[in-house]
Parts: structure tokens; C-alpha cells; sequence
């Protein structure tokens, strides 16, 4: 586990790539099997463990710290497996091979996991107590991808690393036939699943003067949906949704890689149906980094996915095609399959850059985040190459907003009072509460907002400052937002999405300053 | 005339005052008229140690331990005060208190203030750390009244690991790293010092490079009798490849600096009791974590409060909240000090 735990915490602090390659690479040359086979499976995400709730987490640190301790413990550090692994007074300092660890994980039921979990804690060291958290948690956020993880394993096998991909989904922890073949003691795995990840094709953002030197007839234009990018591949009776950066995510999604049924694969948006149209992100985000989904949560928000490009189609490659061929392709494709879970992201018509602007400012859909122009002749090649694929985001909505209260931040920022709340003018003449930033601001603003708030503090509430707001004295802060949606969770009836501070104002009066009223008008229509 | 000068004073105190009083220059003593480590100039200061956040230039009187006294004149220039006297061992009367320093083990020269007035005995401890150190005299605690206690690290998830833990881990990035420079950032008045002495008791016995900041304080400290080994300065010209495998130490602000672009692919390390929490460390782009600490962590911050049996605990800088809590569930008297012009993370 100490081995283990040296990689995480290495991995995390390590910023190059072939760095990253180097460590685990050394890591899974140095390391006996099974345990590297049950490493890997945690870098690749292909552990199953039942998965301990943070919850249970808390409670078993409520037993031993106190909880004031605890909260002002974990508003510094900022993250949850890190505060209990520090925190937690482990009476020893033991190893125990990372395969004893997953065994042990992986047999306690639902009643005994807790004092497993707290039994392995007490063992522990701090780096192998929060190595064993997100082990138990099933979050690693190693700071590397699945694809990375098995480019070390080719390396450290002296393959390529499609070679990896194309049996690895006939594999299971602890790959004890992989490792054999890597290290010359056995044959190659064969090859069971298909349904590889294909690298994905990215946009630049659109500059200015792009615009100018670029024909607007040598470009498609669609919609840049508020989803998840993804490539859906279903290839002989395999069904994969991948990431863009390659990570399976099919498992949190079952009810759509179920009704996958077509021979090939798609780029598309993943997104959440609601009623005929698209719903906000925030309901997609209730069904992402979940192991398992159950039949409520899918039915209550239907997952879909609306295709941009296709790759593959009945065993043929169509990515050197030039787009034009491949959305003909595309158009085609989906008519054919006829299904709810697959539609086609529209084409945006336009002659001139000005009337595309237009479409870009106002988009038919408040799900929609910008416009991509694809070039007619463009062929799918992985990364971003140039010239080939733009993204026009749309312009954020800007309102001018009163300072209210301010609180502590959390880890690096905790010294600091840095997240916010911020209001604007209810019509009976009082301040409301719109929204809370805590970024968009540069390190030298939040040391002017810092002592702002400490020398305009009006009352004190645990971590939280009220701060002076009235009509002539007051910070008044431009806000940028993606969005508004209604709320009934908030006293002023709205809900910004992505709201960040794009300017202090110290120039302003609080008087100036924006209106509920005013900032209503900007909801979509109910 | 003694009498009629205690009368006066008397009579400016409140009865029952404190005997000191948070003010906006630092922490004052009315009976003694001085302020401990004050943050603006005052007629008089008594410096617990030479952080540029206690010590500062510009005093009227300052009184302090020779060494922190020296300190001071490096950083600052002979003429740092208008007088300045050192503090021995015994008791230094001022107005109607005494004040005797006594070692806080937290660099070399550092000091708590022990301030006796009205009968009641004052521990300002500065800061102070309990682990041994052979860079500086071990903090000896002092029963008391008051003790003032710092907070730096001050919440139940700080534990700091062995040093000599956290150099096996520097070595052992050496060894596993011999083509790469290891840049590690200390502070350069008593970390550096600290992180040198811990390679050499190691044995690791090659030169060290030092960054020129550092080279100064690093003579003083030899001067005074902690032996350093081989120190050389990480400058001038030469292959770039004579610091593959070397220790160079700077200061962490010199680490984005063009001094800092000679070294060919540095593991950027970084010494401080910050380290032990990886938002931070990946907040300083830091690659390789070293957690060796000048403060107290939780546990030998709460063991002092017990170790001094005092009758009230003021905390100040830091996290002044966690502690005073602690003190609460353990039936321990506290109140957090709000000062201010401290640094909350000195490194
Ligand atoms: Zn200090």
C-alpha cells in the first residue's frame, strides 16, 4: 500500500507527462503481481469496489474528532479524502500488499465496510490513509487518464499502445495473462471486445482576426451544445461511450449504451432530455461520476446523445473523408437508426460572418454555449490541427452586483476571504442575493477584496462577514454569468450558472448598481 | 517617588487591566511600557526572534537576544534601532515589570519572553517549536499565567513527519534522479540552516549551492557553531551540467527568477510545514514535498498548552480558532488575540 500511495501522491505532484510515464512505468516494473495488476485497474478506473459513501466517511471521523475541529480542519484543506486522511490518528504506521487492501475492500458488505475501512485507517500512515480513501470512495483523480496509464504499460512492455487497447476490454483485474505476455512468460490475450477509443478532434477558439482572413464559404457551422463530449462506438455486440480523452464512462449511463444499436462510431454531445428540448447541464451533472445508475435516475433524466461527426460505419473508417462527405454520411446514418437516444446536432446557415454573429448572439436554445465551424474539407484527425475546427463561445452576461457577505475560502485560499455572495436592488429598495462567485479574479484583486472585507465587516457569522452595503457605501463588483435559470431554492427567484467576478468597481456607487428587476428580464422564457 | 510613579500608573490602568493589551503596533505592556515584536516603529520593542514579520527595522530601543540582535543587523544594517541591548540570561527590569528570555527552539536566537508585572507571570512565546533542532537552543517551557501561543499550524491536521523522514526522501530523489538538479526552497534565516545541518547528519557530504541570498546568514550561523560542511555559491559560469545531481538551495520567491532558469530540469522541492497538505503543494508547483517545519504542529502545540499549566491561553497568529477550541473541550481557559500585520503562512 506505501508503494501504492508514494505513486498517487507522486503522480499528483508531477507536471509533465513523461514524467507521470516514468513513474508509473517504474511503478509497475518494480511492483510484484497481483498488486500492480490491482494498481492499474485503479488507474484505468477498472477497480470495482462497492464504493464506501462519504458519508460513511464523516461519520466514522465524527466518532473521534470533534466536529468544530473537523469543519475548520476541512474548510482549510478543501478536500474531503485529505482532511480525514490527516486528520485521522492512526495508532500505527503498517504496510499491507495493495491486493490484501482491494480483497479486503471488496468483501466487506454494506454493515461491516465501516469498520473495515476505520480497522485499515488505524493501520495506516497519512499517505496510505488517503490512498485508501479513494480507493474506498472510487475517486482517484490520480492526475493522469486511463490512456496515459496504459501508455506507461506499453512502454514498460515494449508495445503499442493500441496493441493494449485492442484486448484490453477482454481483460480483468489483476491481468495476470497481460503481465505475462508484456514480460515474455505467455502469448499475446486475445482480442474479445472491440469497440476501440478513436483520439478525438478538437477546435481552437475562434480570434478575431480569424474572421477576417478566413471565406465563411469554406466553413460548416453547428451549435456548440452545453454536454459532454463524447465518441459512442459500438463495434461487434461491444457498446462504449468514451470520453474525449478516452475514460469508459459507459457504466453511468446504461439506459443509453443499451438502446446503442448501429455498427460503428459517433462524436456527439451526451446530453439530458427534458421534454421535447435540451435540459441544463446541471441535470446531466446528476448522473456523471457515478459507478451505477438505477432505473429512476435514468428514467428521470433520459440521457442522449446528439451527433456532430461519424468515424466509423459498418466496419468502414470514414475519418480521412472530408467533412462534407462525412456529415452526408452522418445525415444519413441517424435517419436510419430512427432512435430517440440519437439525433443530429442541426446545421447553422449562413453567408457572412455578421449573420452568423447574429445566430451566435441569440442561440435558440439556452443550452447552447457558442457555435463551431468546422471547414467543409477538413478530414477527422486526432488533437487540433490548425485552421481545421473553431469554437465561437458566446459572449457571458455581465451585471453589476453589491457585495454582501464574504467567507473564508477553502484550501489554498483559506487564509483569505475570497468566496462571495454577491446582490442587486429588490424593488422595495433592499439588497437580494443573487448568486456567489469565489474566482475571476486575480490574485492581486482578492488582497484588495480581502482587506475590503476585514476593514468593512458589519457582523460576524462562524467563517462569514457581513460587509458594508448600503446605497452610497459599498463594493460594487461586475458579475459574468453563462446563464439564468428560475429557482425556487433561492429567496430572489433565480440561479446564475458559472457566475465569476469579471471587474471590481470601485469607481461605482452601490445606487448604480443592477436591479432584480432588471436582471429577471434576462431569464428564458417560463 | 517609586510610590508616586505606581500611583500614576495605576490610575492610567483600569483596575484588573491586562497585563498586556493588543494595540494596532503589536502586543503591549502598560506596567513596562514596551511592545513584543511590534509590526510598526515604537519607543520600545522586544524582539522574540529575526523573521522580517517580528523583527523589524526602525525602533527607538530594541532588546532581544544577541543573536537575534546580529540577525537583525545583517538584514537590516548596523543602525537598525536607535539603541539596542542584549538580553542574558537572568531577569532585565523595565518600569514595573521584569522580562527574561528564554529559548523557544524555533531558529537560532529565538526567544519567549517571560514578563512578570503585578505579580503575574506573562509567557510571550513567539514562535516556538518542540522538536530537536541542532541549529538552535531547544524550547524550554516555563510555567505561567499567560502563555501566548502561536498558531501556525494549528488545526489537527497538521503532524509533522520526521525530518530526517523527509531528507531520506530528498536523498532518495537524488539517487533515483542523478541527471537532474534538486532545487529546494527554504527560508533563507533558519530553514536553509536547518535543511543543510539534516544532509549533513545524513551524510550527505558534497558541496551544497546555495543561492546568494542565503550565503550570509549561513556565515553567521557557522560563526556561531553549527557546522554547515561545504557550501558553494550557485552562480557564475560553467557547464549547466555540474548541478545534475547537486542540492541547490534559494529561496522560494528566487525559484521564478532567471537565477533559478541555470539549473537543467530541477525537481522543484520545497521545505515547510505547509507541504504535509497536497492542495499546497501543487498550489506552489511544487514536485517534490518536504515537511520540515520552524512551528509547532498540533500535537506539540497542544502538549505546550498542557507542559505550562497556565491559568489562560492567548492565541495569536494563525488558527487561532481550532486551538482556542481545543482548549475549550479540554476544560483550558483561551481566547484567540487578534493581531494584526502577522503573516498567517510565514514560510
Ligand atoms: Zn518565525
Amino acid at each position: 500500500m506505501k508503494a501504492f500511495a508514494r505513486l498517487l501522491a507522486r503522480l499528483v505532484t508531477t507536471p509533465s507527462r513523461t514524467g507521470k510515464l516514468r513513474l508509473v512505468r517504474d511503478y509497475l516494473a518494480t511492483t510484484p503481481d497481483p498488486d500492480r495488476g490491482y494498481a492499474l485497474a485503479a488507474l484505468t478506473g477498472g477497480l470495482d469496489l462497492p464504493g464506501v459513501k462519504p458519508a460513511l466517511l464523516r461519520a466514522l471521523v465524527a466518532e473521534r474528532v470533534d466536529e468544530v475541529l473537523f469543519r475548520l480542519s476541512y474548510d482549510y484543506v478543501g478536500d474531503l479524502a485529505e482532511t480525514i486522511a490527516l486528520i485521522w490518528d492512526g495508532r500505527e504506521d503498517s504496510d499491507l500488499p495493495l491486493s490484501e487492501v482491494v480483497h479486503q475492500l471488496g468483501t466487506a458488505g454494506k454493515v461491516e465496510a465501516a469498520r473495515v475501512v476505520a480497522g485499515l485507517l488505524d493501520r495506516f500512515d497519512a499517505s496510505s490513509r488517503h490512498a485508501l480513501i479513494k480507493l474506498a470512495t472510487g475517486a482517484l483523480r490520480a492526475g493522469l487518464s486511463a490512456r496515459l496509464a496504459k501508455t506507461a504499460l506499453a512502454d514498460h512492455g515494449g508495445v503499442a499502445v493500441d496493441e493494449i487497447e485492442e484486448i484490453w476490454h477482454g481483460l480483468r483485474p489483476p491481468y495476470p495473462e497481460l503481465f505475462a505476455w508484456l514480460d515474455g512468460r505467455g502469448p499475446r490475450p486475445a482480442a474479445v471486445g472491440h469497440a476501440p477509443f478513436r483520439p478525438v478532434m478538437l477546435a481552437t477558439p475562434l480570434a478575431d482576426k480569424d474572421s477576417e482572413m478566413l471565406d465563411p464559404s469554406d466553413f460548416a457551422a453547428e451549435w456548440k451544445w452545453d454536454g459532454i463530449r463524447v465518441q459512442v462506438v459500438c463495434e461487434q455486440g461491444t457498446r462504449r461511450i468514451y470520453t474525449r480523452t478516452g475514460d469508459e464512462i459507459s457504466a453511468a449511463f446504461p439506459d443509453l449504451s443499451e438502446a446503442l444499436m448501429f455498427e460503428g462510431a459517433f462524436d456527439g454531445e451526451l446530453l439530458v432530455r427534458k421534454g421535447d428540448g435540451v435540459a441544463p447541464f446541471a441535470d446531466l451533472q446528476q448522473r456523471l461520476n457515478r459507478k451505477t445508475v438505477d432505473a429512476r435516475l435514468a428514467a428521470r433524466f433520459p440521457a442522449f446523445i446528439r451527433a456532430y461527426d461519424i468515424l466509423v460505419w459498418n466496419g468502414e473508417d470514414l475519418r480521412p473523408l472530408p467533412f462534407r462527405d462525412r456529415r452526408d454520411r452522418l445525415e444519413t446514418a441517424v435517419a436510419a437508426l430512427g432512435s430517440p437516444r440519437v439525433d443530429l446536432s442541426p446545421l447553422v446557415t449562413f453567408d457572412s460572418w455578421t449573420a452568423l454573429a447574429r445566430h451566435r448572439a441569440e442561440p435558440p436554445d439556452p443550452v447552447i454555449e457558442g457555435l463551431m465551424l468546422k471547414r467543409w474539407d477538413s478530414p477527422y484527425l486526432a488533437g487540433r490541427p490548425k485552421g481545421a475546427w473553431f469554437k465561437w463561445k458566446r459572449d457571458p452576461f455581465l451585471i453589476d452586483a453589491v457585495l454582501m457577505y464574504a467567507q473564508r475560502g477553502h484550501g489554498k485560499r483559506s487564509s483569505y476571504y475570497s468566496d462571495y455572495t454577491f446582490g442587486v436592488w429588490a424593488a422595495d429598495g433592499t439588497l437580494t442575493p443573487v448568486g456567489k462567485a469565489y474566482f475571476g479574479f486575480t490574485d492581486e484583486e482578492l488582497l484588495q477584496i480581502d482587506r475590503y472585507v476585514r476593514e468593512n465587516t458589519t457582523d460576524r457569522f462562524g467563517p462569514v462577514r457581513a460587509v458594508r452595503a448600503t446605497r452610497d457605501r459599498g463594493l460594487v463588483v461586475e458579475v459574468a454569468f453563462e446563464g439564468l435559470n428560475r429557482s425556487t431554492r433561492h429567496k430572489s427567484g433565480v440561479a446564475m450558472r458559472f457566475p465569476r467576478i469579471s471587474r471590481l468597481r470601485w469607481d461605482k456607487p452601490p445606487s448604480e448598481a443592477d436591479t432584480l428587476e432588471g436582471l429577471s428580464a434576462l431569464l428564458p422564457p417560463a | 517617588m517609586e510610590r508616586a510613579d505606581m500611583a500614576a500608573n495605576q490610575t492610567s490602568l483600569p483596575p484588573g487591566a491586562p497585563p498586556l493589551l493588543p494595540r494596532a503596533e503589536g502586543l503591549y505592556c502598560p506596567a513596562g511600557d514596551f511592545f513584543v515584536d511590534p509590526v510598526r516603529p515604537v519607543a520600545r520593542a522586544l524582539i522574540t526572534h529575526g523573521h522580517g514579520d517580528h523583527a523589524r527595522a526602525g525602533h527607538g530601543a530594541v532588546l532581544a537576544t544577541p543573536e537575534t540582535l546580529d540577525i537583525m543587523a545583517i538584514r537590516y544594517g548596523a543602525d537598525f534601532a536607535g539603541t539596542r541591548q542584549a538580553a542574558g540570561t537572568g531577569w532585565t527590569t523595565l518600569g514595573d515589570a521584569r522580562v527574561r528570555f528564554v529559548p523557544a527552539g524555533h531558529i537560532l536566537g529565538s526567544a519567549q519572553i517571560v514578563i512578570e508585572t503585578g505579580g503575574r507571570r506573562i509567557v510571550a512565546a513567539g514562535d516556538f517549536k518542540r522538536g530537536s533542532d541542532p541549529t538552535c537552543a531547544d524550547f524550554e517551557p516555563v510555567a505561567c499565567d499567560i502563555f501566548i501561543s502561536e498558531a501556525t499550524f494549528g488545526l489537527p491536521v497538521f503532524r509533522h513527519p520526521s525530518p530526517q523522514h523527509e531528507i531520506a526522501k530528498l536523498l532518495g530523489s537524488l539517487s533515483a534522479n542523478p541527471d537532474r538538479a534538486h532545487l529546494v526552497g527554504a527560508y533563507a534565516l533558519g530553514k536553509a540552516q536547518r535543511v543543510i545541518r539534516l544532509l549533513r547528519d545524513a551524510g550527505h557530504d558534497a558541496p551544497i549551492y546555495l543561492h546568494g541570498a542565503m550565503a550570509r546568514l549561513c556565515d553567521y550561523y557557522v560563526a556561531r557553531g553549527v557546522t554547515l560542511g561545504p557550501l558553494l555559491p550557485a552562480t557564475g559560469d560553467g557547464p549547466r551540467d555540474r548541478f545534475a545531481g547537486q542540492v541547490i538551495l534559494g529561496p522560494p520567491a528566487s525559484f521564478g527568477t532567471p537565477w533559478a532558469r541555470r539549473f537543467p530540469d530541477p525537481v522543484v522541492a520545497f521545505a515547510s510545514g505547509w507541504m504535509g497538505v497536497r492542495q499546497r503543494v501543487r498550489q506552489r508547483g511544487v514536485e517534490l514535498p518536504l515537511v520540515i517545519s520552524d512551528h509547532s504542529d498540533w500535537p506539540e502545540l497542544t502538549a505546550t498548552i498542557a507542559d505550562v499549566a497556565a491559568e489562560e491561553i492567548w492565541v495569536t497568529h494563525g488558527r487561532e480558532e481550532a486551538l482556542v477550541r481545543w482548549c475549550t473541550l479540554n476544560g483550558q481557559a483561551a481566547r484567540p488575540l487578534h493581531l494584526v500585520g502577522y503573516e498567517d503562512e510565514p514560510e
